[in-house]
This record gives structure tokens, C-alpha cells and sequence, in this order.
């Protein structure tokens, strides 16, 4: 039959035509579009014009009723409408802002960037120099190390700081109490409470260490000390996630875990709210933002908490590492750069703005105006019994080393901490070799990437 | 010139013409089939000859995608485990269904409408909102079963521990499939014609003889339909295990199955090109065991 034949030409053509015209798009590559060099300051003027004209922008965030700060903004420049889009939180935010920045379209003019993601983003050149827009003034009015964090290699801002996670030591006064435990200054005096409280009560944990919880490890190896990656742009990478300290680290936990004196349920799980509620953790190593979960989630322990910094592992230091905190970073694509530079800059800068985050949403601010405000310093939380814990924070905050960098593929780092490290934990197996094993494969995924490896 | 030479253009010009009508009614199907199947399958297997680097941007691979999926441990690892999943998984809920259809044909069972609809419901549930429910159901300690175990004052089993998920998995697949897979045979045995069961009764067999005898093997085509969409949907398993991921997060990996591996190779390592060769070699892996499958059903026919 002539017939099938004719109709397979005519499908075989077709796809060749499709073939062809893809090949040439893919081809084409639209890596470099917009001037890379130009950092000319934009003029005041400009700035007004653009801040009248009707615009609508796209705004990517995880906060929740984010809304109030944005209607202050809106207020001010009615002639902006800013579209507030909940992406999802974390890692899935991350991965379809990398989808639609592939794809070329549907990426918003504004989205929130935590900090060790944006390298992620500035390696594939997808974030926007604030410079021109008058970023570069803002310098003084944050707090040291995150100004560095969003500063890149030759002086570009990438982005404003919105809120940090300096971490301390969230325990239950009650429970503290109730087995004559006084929270404990360093390392080796939580493992004696730990061990002494499980004895006590099997159904306690001093804590829980998820093993699914990068961020709480790296932000541990962070107050040890440990430089894990050294990144600074470019194509060389230092990656040394099993130095002699983060050894240190998982002889540490690892031991505790193998006498089964700490926990590793995964955490922000049904299981684990269910956990906080029963009582099972006695403290929770959180960011200054752990409350906001809290507060929602195990209302019934509300009043029970108080706050304290994290053990140290020599007595008398005061050091204290970082977990999360985001910021707000223009999209490169945007077709409304100084709108969406502006909204950033207002977000995150304007006193109304950052003290209503700070007191509404408990997002601990990164601005040195608001952490010095006594409203927001004397702020006595009933979560909290009554404490002042701003105050702690704020001095917590203070003792954040300046000195900490995150490789460019944060997910894929995180992803196999989960499979070595976390795994080490859950299974009760040589946390040392894990961390060995960790290496092994962000050293591999680095060098597969193009990257060349210190 | 013979009338002979007259007629035949045409009849040639009518079976064209008839063929172009044809061709006007699949139109529409057949413009999204390409637009949606054909085209990114194209595109996909585009992809996989390339290689883009974080460093060093995009550059032609050749086969070196596939070379190295074919040497890449977890990946096979992740096929045996769904190879693994599909041998005990599959046969148990094929025997389930046919045992529900052949009870709900056989009238035995009072209400049977209402038992059709029982069976069925959990398939028209969506897998997202199954694997949820399922995952609160397994939770270690504040889950209803471990609840259970523990009022029987017994250690309650690690539902989603690492000897015990794969089972865990199985056991939503059951309730969302043996439902869908007992319509599909049921409805194929509403279609046996009814004078085989007449000659069966002439010849004296009982109920359960008839089902044996008679009905199973009229059911072969529709079990074989069934054990098809079995291989792919087993081979193919994503949903349960990401969904679960959240829960256990230690047990099921970044390639617990072929399908999740190749999400995350694109969507967190950002090896769109890996993720694609991966994709096309699962496709293979499908296409060679559903062959297999068929073959030898076709052969006990003969």
C-alpha cells in the first residue's frame, strides 16, 4: 500500500523541520544578553520617572503575610503593583527559578534568595548588580557578614539582606526543671545532659539532630569554625567538608547518636511537631526564626521555652553560627530593573518595613537601626515565658563569624549531605567515614561541573 | 485507451481522497500527539548528545551520556529495586483483581455495586493524596499503626524504615491499582459470551471449575492489558516514593528509582543532558521487558 508510506514521509519531514528549527534555537545560545560591564549609576531623575509610571512586578517569597510590608510599598508608590507569588519554600522555590531561567521566560522581577543560595544564582549570572540603583549606600545600615554575603567578587550587589538566622539554644524550662538540668555552657556538658537526661526518661532527648537538616550541620561547623567551602566566583573551588574540625563535629554527634542519648528525626515532619508537642526534645539547636514554626505548630509548649546561646566548645568563648536567612534579589531578566531594584531596597530598608518583620513575622532583621530599636530589643515574647529574647539574639547575632562561603550548587551539596551524613546518622553508622563519603561526591560533582577543585 | 485505463485513476483519485479525509479526522489528534509526545521525545534525546557545565558551558558528548549511565551503579541499583518491586508486586495484585472481578461476576456477593464503587474509589483518588494519607498512617510513633502495636503492647515495625519501605510502597500501590485493574477484568468477563457457560454447564461443571476453565482463559487478552500497564507503572514508580521522601528522607534517595533519579539529576544537580539519557534508557529497559512479557504470553498460546 502506497499510502503509509507517503504519510511516514510526510511525518519523517516534519519532524526534521521541528528537528532543525530546535537545533538552530539551542544553538543560538542566549547566555551573555544585556551588558555585563555597564555599572553607570542610574540618575535620580530616572529613578522618579520610573517610580510613576504604572509597573507590575512579580514577586517570589516564602513569608507568609509578606502582604502588609508590600502594601507599605504600594502606599507609597501607587503607580507599582507588586504580585506576591508563594513558589513554594526552599528547594523547591530554587528549582523552578531555575526552570523558568532556563526555559527564558516566566521568572519574577523580585524573588527571595536565602544566603547560601546566591551563588547559585550569581555563577550563572541570573542576578542583578544593584550598584547603579544605589545599593552600594546601604552598606552601612546591615550588619557586617551579611553585607558580605551578598556582596560579589569585584563589588556587585546581589542582593538586600531581609533576615538572618543566628543560631542559639531553644529549651524547655519545664523539662530542664523537672530533672535538675541548668542549660549547659559547653559541648561536653550537653553530652553529660544528654546522657543523664535519657537515663533518667527514655522517652526524652536532650535534642534532636535531623538527619535530614544540612543547615543545622552546617551551621554547627560554622560556629566550630570549620571553613567547608572556599568560593568566592569564578572556577575555583576549595571544598574540605571533612576537616580535622567538622572530624570533630561528627565524632561529636556521631557518638551521641550511637548511645542513642540524641534523636534524628527528620524535621518540619508531621512527626517531629508531634514530638515538640509530647515533650520528646528537650532543647532544639534553632535559628533566631525558630519561633515563627513554634509558635504555630507546638502552640500547647508556648510559655515553656527560653532561649540561651549555643554551647561553646571551649568555655568562655562566645562564638555562634548562622542557619538560613534570606534576602531580597533583583532578577536579571526583569524588563523593570529600577521598580524592582527600589522594591528590594524598600522592602528590606524602610524602618516601618523591617520593624513590622521583625515583630510581626519574627524575622530577625539584618538591619543594625531596627537591632538597636528598643521596641524590638525589649520585646518580651509569651512563647518565650516572658524573656527577652531579641536581646539574646542581638547579641548572638554579634558573634556570627564573618568568614563563612558556600559552593554554587548548595542544593546538590545539601542533597548529599542527606545520603552520607544524614544517612551515617539515622543508621547509627562511623559518622567519620560518612563525611569522607560526603566529600567524595561534592569533590566529584564539582570537578563533573568544570570546576577546578583546590 | 481501454476502459480498463479510464477506470483505474479513478479509483486511485476516490482511495486518496478517501485517505485525505482520513488524514483530516486524525488531524487533531495527531497535531498535539506530535506537539506533546513526539517533539519533546525528540528534544530529549537532542539534549542527552550534549553536555553543559556549571564551568564551561555547552558542548557536543556524543554517546557519553549513555555510556556513562550504562556504568552508572545507582541508577541499576534503582532498576533492580523497581525490577524487584514489580516481580512481587505485580502478581499479587493481578491474582487480588482477577479474584474481586470473578467474585463480583459470579454474583456471589450481596451489594455488589456497592463493592464494585468500594474497590474502585481509591483509584480515583489522587496519588498525592493517597501517598499523604498512607504516610500519616505509617508515622513511627504518633501513626495509627504504631498506635495499634503499641495498645498491644507490642515494638511497633518501622514502616518506613529500610527493610520495611519498599513493602510500605507496595502496599499504597495496592490499594490505589487493584481497584483499576479488577474494573478492567471485570469488564472483560461481562464480555464472555454466554453460551461458553451453557456448554460448561452441559457438561457438568461447577462455579469454580467454570472460572478455571472457562473464564480465566477467556480473560487472557484483558490480563495481559493489565500486566502491560503493570510493567510500565512499576518500572516508572516516582510518585509514592517522592512523596514519601519528606517522611524518610534517609531511605529513600536521590535514586531510589530510575524515574527520581533522573528528576534529580535535572531539576538538583542541573544535568539536564544526564537526566535525559537516563530517561531514554529507562524507556529501553521498559520496552525490553514489556517485549518480553508479551512474548511469552503469546507463546503459552500457541
Amino acid at each position: 500500500m502506497p499510502l503509509p508510506r507517503r504519510a511516514m514521509r510526510w511525518l519523517a519531514l516534519g519532524l526534521a523541520a521541528t528537528l532543525a528549527t530546535l537545533g538552530l534555537t539551542a544553538c543560538s545560545g542566549s547566555d551573555d544578553k544585556g551588558s555585563t560591564g555597564a555599572s553607570a549609576t542610574v540618575s535620580q531623575a530616572d529613578i522618579d520617572k520610573a517610580m510613576q509610571t504604572p509597573t507590575e512586578l512579580t514577586f517570589w517569597t516564602w513569608v507568609p503575610d509578606i502582604q502588609k510590608e508590600v502594601a507599605l510599598f504600594q502606599r507609597k508608590y501607587p503607580a507599582i503593583k507588586v504580585n506576591v507569588v508563594n513558589a513554594g519554600q526552599g528547594q523547591p522555590h530554587y528549582q523552578k527559578l531555575r526552570t523558568a531561567l532556563t526555559a527564558g521566560s516566566g521568572a519574577p522581577d523580585v524573588a527571595q534568595i536565602e544566603f547560601q543560595n546566591i551563588p547559585t544564582f550569581t555563577l550563572t549570572n541570573n542576578l542583578l548588580d544593584l550598584r547603579p540603583y544605589g545599593a552600594g549606600a546601604l552598606k552601612d545600615q546591615f550588619v557586617d557578614w551579611t553585607w558580605g554575603q551578598v556582596t560579589g567578587k569585584d563589588g556587585q550587589v546581589w542582593a538586600i539582606p531581609q533576615d538572618t538566622g543566628p543560631m542559639g539554644m531553644l529549651y524547655r524550662q519545664d523539662i530542664f526543671d523537672k530533672h535538675g538540668i541548668t542549660p549547659p555552657k559547653t559541648w561536653a556538658e550537653f553530652a553529660d545532659a544528654a546522657r543523664k537526661l535519657h537515663a533518667a526518661d527514655p522517652n526524652v532527648y536532650l535534642t534532636n539532630l535531623a538527619a535530614s537538616g544540612s543547615g543545622v550541620w552546617m551551621g554547627l561547623a560554622w560556629q566550630a569554625g570549620a571553613k567547608q567551602f572556599e568560593y568566592s566566583g569564578g572556577e575555583k573551588i576549595g571544598v574540605s567538608v571533612n576537616n580535622a574540625t567538622s572530624k570533630k563535629l561528627a565524632d561529636y554527634w556521631g557518638g551521641l547518636v550511637k548511645d542513642g542519648v540524641v534523636s534524628t528525626d527528620p524535621d518540619f515532619t508531621d512527626q517531629w511537631y508531634q514530638g515538640l508537642n509530647q515533650g520528646k526534645y528537650a532543647t532544639w539547636l534553632a535559628a533566631a526564626w525558630g519561633p515563627v514554626f513554634l509558635s504555630t505548630s507546638a502552640k500547647d509548649t508556648s510559655g515553656k521555652w527560653r532561649a540561651a546561646p549555643l554551647p561553646q566548645w571551649n568555655a568562655g568563648e562566645n562564638k555562634a553560627g548562622n542557619w538560613g536567612g534570606s534576602t531580597s534579589a533583583v532578577i536579571k531578566t526583569t524588563k523593570n530593573p529600577i521598580a524592582a531594584a527600589k522594591f528590594a531596597e524598600f522592602l528590606n530598608t524602610d524602618a516601618e518595613s523591617t520593624m513590622m518583620l521583625a515583630t510581626q513575622q519574627f524575622l530577625f532583621p539584618p538591619t543594625k537601626s531596627t537591632l538597636t530599636n528598643p521596641t524590638f530589643v525589649g520585646q518580651k515574647p509569651e512563647f518565650y515565658g516572658g524573656q527577652q529574647v531579641n536581646e539574646l539574639f542581638v547579641q548572638i547575632s554579634g558573634t556570627v563569624s564573618t568568614e563563612f562561603q558556600w559552593p554554587p550548587f548548595i542544593d546538590q551539596a545539601s542533597n548529599d549531605w542527606n545520603e552520607t551524613v544524614g544517612k551515617s546518622l539515622a543508621d547509627k553508622s562511623d559518622t567519620g567515614a560518612a563525611l569522607d563519603q560526603w566529600q567524595e561526591r561534592v569533590t566529584s560533582y564539582a570537578k563533573s561541573q568544570g570546576f577546578t577543585v583546590k | 485507451m481501454s476502459a480498463l485505463t479510464a477506470a483505474v485513476p479513478r479509483r486511485r483519485r476516490d482511495a486518496s481522497r478517501r485517505a485525505a479525509v482520513g488524514y483530516l479526522f486524525v488531524a487533531p489528534f495527531l497535531v498535539i500527539f506530535v506537539a506533546m509526545l513526539v517533539v519533546p521525545l525528540v528534544y530529549a534525546g537532542y539534549l542527552s548528545l550534549f553536555r553543559e557545565q556549571l564551568i564551561g558551558g555547552t558542548s557536543f558528548a556524543g554517546l557519553d551520556n549513555y555510556t556513562r549511565a550504562f556504568g552508572d551503579e545507582r541508577l541499576w541499583q534503582g532498576v533492580a529495586r523497581v525490577g524487584v518491586f514489580f516481580l512481587i508486586q505485580v502478581p499479587i495484585m493481578l491474582v487480588l483483581a482477577l479474584a474481586f472481578a470473578l467474585a463480583l461476576d459470579s454474583g456471589v456477593l450481596w451489594l455488589s455495586r456497592l463493592f464494585r464503587l468500594g474497590f474502585f474509589v481509591p483509584y480515583a483518588v489522587p496519588g498525592v493524596v493517597a501517598t499523604l494519607m498512607w504516610g500519616y498512617l505509617y508515622g513511627p510513633e504518633f501513626g495509627p499503626v504504631a498506635q495499634l502495636f503499641e495498645k498491644l503492647s507490642l515494638d511497633p515495625p518501622n514502616l518506613l524504615g529500610s527493610d520495611l519501605m519498599l513493602g510500605s510502597i507496595a502496599n499504597v500501590v495496592f490499594w490505589e491499582f487493584t481497584g483499576y485493574n479488577m474494573i478492567l477484568l471485570y469488564a472483560a468477563l461481562r464480555a464472555i459470551p454466554t453460551e461458553l457457560y451453557e456448554a460448561a454447564a452441559v457438561d457438568g461443571a461447577g462455579p469454580w471449575r467454570t472460572a478455571w476453565s472457562v473464564k480465566i482463559p477467556a480473560l487472557r487478552p484483558a490480563l495481559l492489558l493489565a500486566l502491560i500497564f503493570s510493567v510500565i507503572g512499576s518500572f516508572q514508580l516516582f510518585n509514592e516514593p517522592q512523596l514519601l521522601q519528606r517522611l524518610a528522607p534517609n531511605v529513600i534517595d536521590s535514586a531510589f528509582t530510575p524515574n527520581i533519579y533522573a528528576y534529580s539529576l535535572a531539576f538538583t544537580s542541573q544535568d539536564l543532558n544526564y537526566a535525559a539519557a537516563v530517561s531514554f534508557l529507562l524507556g529501553l529497559v521498559i520496552v525490553a521487558v514489556s517485549y518480553t512479557v508479551q512474548l511469552g504470553a503469546n507463546r503459552r498460546r500457541t
